[in-house]
């Protein structure tokens, strides 16, 4: 099991989901209208480190989060 | 050293003890940045939320690269509501001479700004609204699209 959480403004609720790799989480966040301009601008970390391709792969206990564009200061 | 506050910081009160805890570490440059919430499209204050795991990460890699140069940083930022000129964020670099806390400070809020996992949000007419537009995307974003 993948927990994928959704930081900052991104009001949805966390996941659980039986996946492998980004990708297919890519595909299941795809179907949700809702997340098409998250899927655009946000950045996406696998257990506090970012990543930079789809083709990552995720084992039992990997926790995801989606970090969307950052303002600090 | 990172330092993360419910609200708005106290400038003065951070701003000596920084100065303090590093009087007689023979640096001889002290350089800090210190931001202040601004009056602008009628806003009312600002709002921050931060995700640490990753904020943290982030600074201790600029706090290695500030080791390698002889030169600590410091950082300071606020956790949710912070009102019209009060401060939410300050840095600052130590560094033995000038010119490696100057180049610091400038290379190290730039990339605070376009990297660091904090999300700002407008207090008006009562309500929270996220800061899209003055809001970068981290490098690397989109691979989920």
């Amino acid at each position: 099991m993948v927990k994928v959480e959704f930081l900052g403004p991104i009001q949805k609720e966390p996941l659980e989901l039986e996946i492998t790799n980004i990708n297919e989480l890519a595909k299941i966040l795809q179907d949700d209208k809702e997340m098409a301009e998250w899927l655009e601008n946000s950045a996406v970390a696998v257990n506090d480190t970012l990543i930079s391709t789809k083709d990552f792969v995720l084992k039992d206990g990997d926790k995801v989060a989606l970090l969307p564009p950052v303002c600090g200061g | 050293m990172l330092y993360l506050y419910d609200g708005s910081l106290d400038v003065p009160s951070i701003l000596k003890e920084w100065y303090e805890a590093e009087a007689k570490s023979n640096y001889g440059a002290y350089i800090p940045f210190v931001g202040t919430v601004r009056s602008e499209d009628d806003i009312d204050g600002l709002s921050f939320d931060i995700y640490e795991p990753i904020l943290e990460k982030w600074f201790n890699e600029w706090q290695d690269k500030a080791k390698e140069k002889g030169a600590v940083i410091k950082m300071a930022h606020s956790r949710g509501d912070v009102m019209l000129h009060e401060s939410s964020y300050i840095a600052a670099v130590f560094s033995p001479k000038r010119r490696v806390a100057l180049e610091f400070i400038d290379e190290f809020v730039e990339d605070f700004k376009a990297s660091a996992p904090i999300w700002k949000y407008d207090l008006k007419n009562g309500e929270r609204v996220y800061a899209l537009d003055r809001s970068t995307a981290i490098k690397g974003s989109g691979i989920l699209k």
